[in-house]
């Protein structure tokens, strides 16, 4: 998960908002958890400054900060596009042909697994099992779950959230 | 004093020491490798593994790490104990073949082959180096990152640290970085220098640097001559 510590992506959160969450949460150590998800919920992936900051903030190695933040999936070190597209590779998902769809994805995107389109509009990473695997092939977009999908309904939907951006 | 016994030996020991402790103070030897006196027990290796309790509950913990109990039963030398030791050096080996330390405790244990894939790894993950920094250093520069297959010990944003003052204290404890003994096979998986190889003595070959200081085949050597 090497990134360019430099590189700002599309985004990026002030400090005055760092803050404020910082003091919702009184400064405790035992809070990073919820506080970097806040964070990370305002700027949809953490950059290096940030994480350097709130490591100053809390009195927090630097090294635990990022060890936490590697360790947990849902935590992003690499900029995150506007709409996160989960693809499901579970067992269920993959003999129902997730990898076709998932394939499928990766030609309209033309992006890899874990990768951000250049226009920054669209993240792709997978997942094993969603637990819903009766709805499978999955494709989880932003937290919802398109079941049943098939190469034909790729297009359409991802269609449907490029034009949601404008 | 908490009492307990170690090999059928009753042993006396302090409260708070560990089965390792107790061992090491009577003089019964547990290897180890993620195990240093100066830092916190960690329990990464699992090298120094024994059997406490009796017949069917009978279990493996490893000993750096679990408190001596009054009237605990331990045995460092049971066949199980042995056998689940081997099989860790071997895998060990099969990670990281160029340490040291491994192919000594590989030749201590008597493993002979490895029949595990082997890879050349330059980390086992025992995270001595990561305690070193913290505890000794207190510096706290390296720490794990990532998880499951991708774990591995890295400073943030694998850059240079603003907190690491190039001691070196992480090189100095860890027991990869050590280069094997460079003699004759040294490119093969197991070195077992004492077991597989022609005699390595210091007298004729100096270039060859046999760290095994007590291996003893010179001596075996001489008596075989003598009795000639
Ligand atoms: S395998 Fe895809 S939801 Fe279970
Ligand atoms: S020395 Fe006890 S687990 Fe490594």
């Amino acid at each position: 998960m090497i990134q360019n510590p430099t590189s700002r992506g599309n985004c990026f959160i002030e400090t005055a908002e760092i803050d404020k969450i910082l003091e919702k949460h009184e400064y405790k150590k035992s809070a990073l958890i919820p506080i970097l998800q806040e964070i990370q919920s305002k700027n949809r992936w953490l950059p290096c400054e940030t994480l350097k900051y709130v490591s100053e903030k809390l009195d927090i190695p630097l090294i635990d900060v990022y060890s936490l933040a590697t360790f947990y999936k849902s935590f992003s070190l690499k900029p995150r596009g506007k709409h996160v597209i989960t693809a499901c590779c579970g067992t269920a998902c993959h003999v129902r042909g997730g990898p076709k769809v998932l394939q499928e994805i990766q030609n309209q995107l033309n992006i890899g697994v874990d990768e951000t389109t250049p226009d920054k509009k669209f993240t792709l990473e997978t997942v094993r099992c969603l637990g819903a695997c009766a709805l499978g092939p999955l494709v989880v977009i932003d937290g919802k779950y398109h079941g049943q999908m098939n190469t034909k309904k790729v297009a359409s939907i991802l269609k449907k959230y490029s034009k949601k951006n404008k | 004093m908490i009492e307990l016994t170690i090999d059928g030996l009753p042993v006396l020991v302090e409260e708070g020491s560990t089965i390792l402790d107790a061992a090491r103070f009577y003089g019964i030897d547990i290897p180890t490798l993620c195990h240093n006196d100066g830092l916190t027990p960690y329990g990464a290796c699992r090298l120094c593994v024994v059997e406490i309790g009796k017949g069917e509950n009978a279990k493996l913990v490893s000993s750096c790490t679990y408190p001596a109990e009054p009237g605990l039963v331990v045995r460092t030398n049971s066949k199980r104990v042995t056998e689940a030791r081997k099989v860790l050096v071997e895998l060990l080996v099969a990670m990281c073949p160029s340490s040291k330390t491994v192919q000594d405790l590989a030749s201590a244990m008597e493993v002979k082959k490895v029949r595990f894939k082997v890879e050349h790894n330059d980390c086992i993950l025992c995270g001595l180096c990561v305690r070193m920094c913290e505890e000794q250093m207190m510096a706290k520069a390296i720490g794990f990152v990532n998880r499951g297959k991708d774990r591995k010990i890295t400073t943030p944003f694998d850059m240079k640290s603003d907190v690491c003052r190039t001691c070196g204290g992480c090189m100095y404890i860890c027991p990869a970085c050590e280069l094997r003994c460079q003699g004759p096979d040294a490119e093969t998986d197991l070195c077992n220098a004492c077991l597989n190889v022609q005699p390595v003595c210091l007298k004729e070959e100096d270039n060859k640097m046999c760290f095994l200081g007590t291996c003893g085949w010179c001596y075996e050597e001489l008596g075989r001559k003598k009795k000639k």
